[in-house]
């Protein structure tokens, strides 16, 4: 076996067709909503209207008298049960701990944004249940809202909570401020940005959905729910909403369709309806609609930023400071706390040799939906703030784009950041020297000319980052104030006939998981690919697990399931050894053959497995069976890094852009599936240019949300975007055996800040020094306008 | 969405009576605009009336001096036609890129005639073609025809059965999207015909409207500097958070000179 823990088989680096796609292509995947339990009700959630208001009477008779209505519930009905908790605790600057006001399932008192559940309905339909619900008379006392973080920080803003004064949850920071100021205020040069990185909606396929079900002999609720960490789920409802045993709680989080982040969140919903379930003792089922789900899914991003970056006379980075407010909406969902600091401020080294480095982050209360992560978390938004910073030092500097970044390249590793984070291996130069190869940078002039003929403006941009995915290790999250681990779970099961059954504790949620997974087991055990199945989704099935979330599965889900593997083979040398006849020692594991060193004697995994759940002829001792799990905690984030070159094409008269190309050059560490990863990278970079041109959630000034439909959110759609030229420069991450990284986060982060310093670079010739995100059509007419009215 | 009775008739005179026979009737059409309203609880009501069982409502006829398009041809066929290609290629063109393929192949250009969406395009293409609205009962001319948002002349029990758009010669559609629902942001239809020069903008203000000045200055001189520094006034023109009302008075002043460059 190589060192990467290749058996040679060729599964691992195969662009093998995805296992779960005869499926999902049919129309046969299995959603929450798909899923119907004998005496199944509906429930219809009474949604806050306002923003803001003190709740008067809910007065519900009207709706419990409606035709085919079971039950109506409010806030209070519910009281006594827990809140709906927070992941990590934050502590401020002075060391104490952040603001973490009560979050009852559903409204008591008060509401504090649109959206909030105020009732739920349960009737015979799901009709029945929505028509029910609108005969619900609410009082709601408006109360003055504050819908941005200019208005919540502003002096005598309105409270969303009383015990939050200036609605701060926080005031962290990371590094050494008095370091990163001084080598500020000693440098040559010094550049300054003031950037906001807009909130966004995270618009999966599949909208939410949670059945709640309560089985009165057994005393057993069970779960099913659109969840991207079904045991996380089990956690945190038994535990801190429901107070349930965990052998009395069952999490399924079946086919689930995408999240990024939005379904990492333990939500109200999910408590709201086990519990009613137990109420009622029948099944009750709740499907958001897409109305529903932009103002009820968390949401992402929404950061206002200023910084300054100090640099010496040869252009490398002396010195930077950040200073962030990140809105957290009106209540702490499940991550809302540490997406904006432990994901972010550790991120500002970049690939940079920055030697001091200073992040200060206010968390803000205000009255919109809880934020929550977003494919990227807090990576893209300080990723997007470093390297427009650096464009802009760049320009103020006269070095070019380029130059900069490479003189102030990391290059000798393991590299400590100033920012908590050691990185373990990468190669930025060759990245950097593939992608400006791959999108001929070089020849942009003559692309630029030939642009203006037609009357266009032609710019291009780059980006070159690092990401930090696998959050970890559990020790070191636990003592930042994380309130789980950061550990992962694999079983590996194989079957007295040699058919394999893995068991993770990740989940796949659009990923390719039962694929991947099946490709690691199947090289390193030596069966074919198609004996191997992965299971996911269900607490009664697996083990125990984390989720998945940050780039994570592959390189701890996927480290636990090899782990679990390599003690299968132990096992099966033990045996093997005992029907050769050989000494445990001698015996070889390779390509699914136990052989005798030096002998062709050999036993294979099949025999060997067949032996096990027969053992006739069994080593004294050894127990029978050939299933191991493995718990995986990781001893370091993995650190995948790239660079990425976006071209556009501006219409100065429309203030139109469009990305004429997209080239990435990306190290993700060790490719199982080349398919999956290109298709990973294809969606972040469609995420990513989302953001950088299209995509912006808007409140108005009471806390009414103007984006809450596809008819004024702009998603991407296919033909926004160029063909993705993608390219790949592998370095092996060191502290995991398959020296993998993670990918699925990699074009959100890395490609925004490309895509905003290409339209810049379009627009400089006209003095254009920054636009802000989405760069529409109409901010980059007004910043043209504002331009020529300075001339 | 609320219950409501379905109708589908299989004649003018059975969708009329069943219109007249309910509290609240809505004539279906391709839906896409009526059912997200419904599907919204925006409206509510009590019956709809299909159109999809009568016949003779999606015919496309060459009368010489016009075309005469049925209610109920689709966006798409429209787009498709080889007579509209040939007689009115601008009114093709302008099918083709309304809404996206789902709309297109739904979506009819009664429907659209009849809903009036101040941002919707066929508004623009009527006015700006010149075309005559036929209902079941009178024709009235698309001047007379397009009110302020969503309002027609149209009576309650009043269906739009064909649309006639005079033969000009020469005409072109050039649209500014939004870029989340695809309607006109501002999209303005320029033709010369027999009735003159006319330039009719839709998406931009609360319902379509000519532009004297644009259609004064090409009568004069029909190229594209003539009204490239014709602007028009942002006072009363919408404004979203996709564009306020001064990038849509500049987007119109754009797209009418993009326009007349596109009649060639």
């Amino acid at each position: 076996m190589s060192d990467n823990g290749s058996n040679g088989t060729g599964f691992i680096g195969a662009s093998l067709k995805r296992k779960e796609d005869a499926r999902f292509l049919t129309g046969r995947g299995r959603y929450t909503d798909d899923i119907n339990l004998p005496g199944q009700l509906y429930a219809h959630l009474l949604r806050s209207t306002v923003a803001h208001a003190n709740l008067g009477s809910v007065d519900t008779s009207a709706a419990e008298a409606a035709p085919g209505v079971h039950a109506v519930f409010t806030g209070p009905d519910m009281e006594g049960v827990g809140g709906v908790p927070t992941g990590w605790l934050i502590h401020s600057k002075d060391g104490s701990p952040m603001v973490e006001p009560a979050h009852p399932a559903m409204a008591i008192g008060k509401v504090r944004h649109v959206g909030e559940i105020v009732a739920i309905v349960v009737a015979e339909t799901r009709d029945q249940a929505r028509e029910a619900a609108a005969l619900i008379d609410v009082d709601y006392q408006d109360l003055p809202a504050v819908a941005s973080l200019e208005a919540a920080r502003a002096d005598g803003a309105p409270l969303v909570w009383d015990e939050a004064d200036g609605n701060l949850c926080y005031d962290w920071e990371v590094g050494d401020r008095a370091a990163a100021e001084a080598a500020i205020d000693g440098a040559a040069h010094t550049v300054s940005i003031d950037v906001v990185n807009q909130r966004l909606v995270p618009n999966a396929i599949e909208p939410r959905a949670a059945i709640g079900n309560f089985d009165p002999t057994t005393g057993e609720y069970t779960l099913y729910t659109t969840s991207q960490n079904p045991h996380l789920i089990r956690l945190l409802l038994g535990a801190f909403v429901l107070g349930l045993p965990e052998h009395k709680l069952r999490i399924v989080a079946p086919d689930v369709g995408g999240g990024f982040g939005s379904k990492i969140p333990h939500y109200a919903e999910e408590a709201i309806l086990t519990w009613t379930a137990g109420q009622l003792a029948r099944p009750v089922k709740w499907t958001s609609d897409r109305s529903e789900a932009f103002v009820s899914d968390t949401q992402g991003r929404d950061h206002i930023s200023t910084a300054t970056l100090g640099l010496d006379e040869d252009g490398k980075f002396v010195g930077l400071k950040v200073s962030t407010q990140a809105n957290l909406g009106a209540y702490l969902s499940t991550f809302a706390t540490c997406v904006p600091t432990y994901l972010y401020g550790i991120l500002f080294a970049g690939p940079y040799t920055t030697p001091a480095i200073y992040c200060e982050v206010e968390g803000v209360f205000t009255n919109t939906v809880p934020v929550d992560a977003l494919r990227g978390a807090g990576r893209p938004e300080a990723t997007y703030l470093l390297e427009r910073l650096v464009d802009k030092a760049a320009a103020a500097t006269g070095i070019d784009r380029v130059d900069i970044r490479r003189r102030n390249f990391i290059r000798e590793f393991p590299y400590q950041t100033p920012v908590a984070l050691q990185y373990d291996q990468g190669d930025y130069d060759a990245t950097l020297d593939l992608a400006l190869e791959a999108s001929d940078w070089d020849g942009f002039e003559a692309r630029r000319n030939e642009a203006a003929g037609r009357g266009k403006l032609r710019g291009i941009g780059i980006s070159t980052f690092i990401e930090a995915c696998g959050i970890a290790p559990s020790a070191v999250v636990g003592s930042l104030g994380a309130r789980a681990g950061l550990y992962e779970v694999g079983s590996v099961r194989v079957h007295p006939t040699g058919s394999v059954s893995v068991f993770t504790g990740t989940h796949s949620h659009g990923q390719g998981h039962e694929t991947t997974f099946a490709q690691i087991v199947a090289e390193t055990l030596g069966v074919d690919f198609e004996a191997v199945d992965v299971v996911h989704g269900d607490t009664n099935a697996i083990p125990f697990g984390m989720g998945t979330y940050g780039s994570r599965s592959l390189a701890v889900g996927g480290t636990a399931i090899y782990n679990a593997v390599q003690k299968v083979i132990a096992k099966g040398k033990k045996i093997a050894a005992h029907l050769l006849e050989a000494s445990e020692e001698d015996i070889e594991f390779a390509d699914g053959n136990f052989t005798v060193a030096g002998t062709d004697r050999s036993k294979s995994i099949g025999e060997v497995a067949l032996t096990a759940y027969v053992p006739h002829n069994y080593p004294e001792g050894l127990e029978p069976g050939l299933e191991e799990t493995a718990f995986y905690d990781p001893l370091n984030f993995t650190f995948p890094a790239g660079t990425h070159v976006a071209e556009v094409e501006v219409d100065p008269e429309t203030g139109e852009v469009e990305l004429v190309a997209v080239t990435g050059a990306d190290d993700v560490g060790r490719i199982i599936n080349p398919m999956i990863v290109n298709g990973q990278l294809h969606g972040g970079l469609a995420h990513g240019i989302g953001q950088a041109l299209l995509e912006h959630c808007e409140y108005d000034d009471e806390g009414q949300l103007v984006t809450g439909s596809y008819m004024n959110y702009t998603m991407p759609r296919a033909g926004d975007l160029p063909n993705f030229n993608i390219n790949h420069n592998t370095t092996h991450c060191t502290h995991n055996p398959l020296g993998v990284k993670g990918v699925g986060e990699v074009g959100s982060i890395g490609v925004p800040p490309a895509v905003i310093n290409a339209v810049v670079d379009a627009l400089s010739p006209l003095g254009v020094t920054h636009i802000e995100m989405p760069a529409t059509s109409q901010r980059v007419w007004q910043a043209i306008q504002a331009a020529q009215a300075q001339d | 969405m609320d219950d409501f009775q379905y109708h589908a008739p299989s004649s003018v005179d059975g969708v009329l009576s069943a219109l007249r026979g309910a509290d609240d009737g809505k004539v279906l059409a391709g839906g896409m605009s009526l059912v997200p309203v419904l599907k919204l609880g925006m409206a509510a009501p009590s019956d709809l009336v299909s159109l999809r069982n009568v016949p003779g409502l999606s015919d496309i006829e060459d009368h010489g001096h016009c075309l005469k398009i049925g209610a109920c041809c689709t966006h798409a066929q429209v787009a498709a036609s080889s007579v509209v290609q040939e007689r009115i290629p601008a009114l093709a063109a302008m099918a083709g890129r309304i809404g996206d393929p789902q709309v297109r192949n739904c979506g009819t250009i009664g429907g659209s005639v009849a809903h009036n969406d101040p941002a919707a395009d066929y508004p623009a293409a009527c006015v700006g073609l010149g075309a005559t609205i036929i209902t079941d009962r009178r024709k009235i001319s698309s001047d007379d025809f397009f009110g302020s948002m969503f309002e027609t002349p149209l009576e309650e029990d009043e269906l739009v059965t064909a649309v006639c758009f005079p033969i000009v010669d020469r005409a072109a559609y050039a649209k500014f999207e939004n870029p989340a629902s695809k309607y006109a942001v501002a999209g303005v239809m320029v033709a010369e015909g027999d009735d003159g020069v006319r330039v009719a903008v839709t998406g931009a203000g609360a319902g379509v409207f000519r532009v004297a000045e644009m259609e004064a200055a090409l009568a004069d001189d029909f190229s594209a500097d003539a009204v490239s520094g014709i602007g028009v006034s942002s006072d009363g023109l919408l404004s979203d958070n996709v564009a306020g009302a001064e990038y849509r008075a500049h987007l119109v002043t754009v797209m009418a000179k993009r326009a007349v460059e596109a009649c060639g």
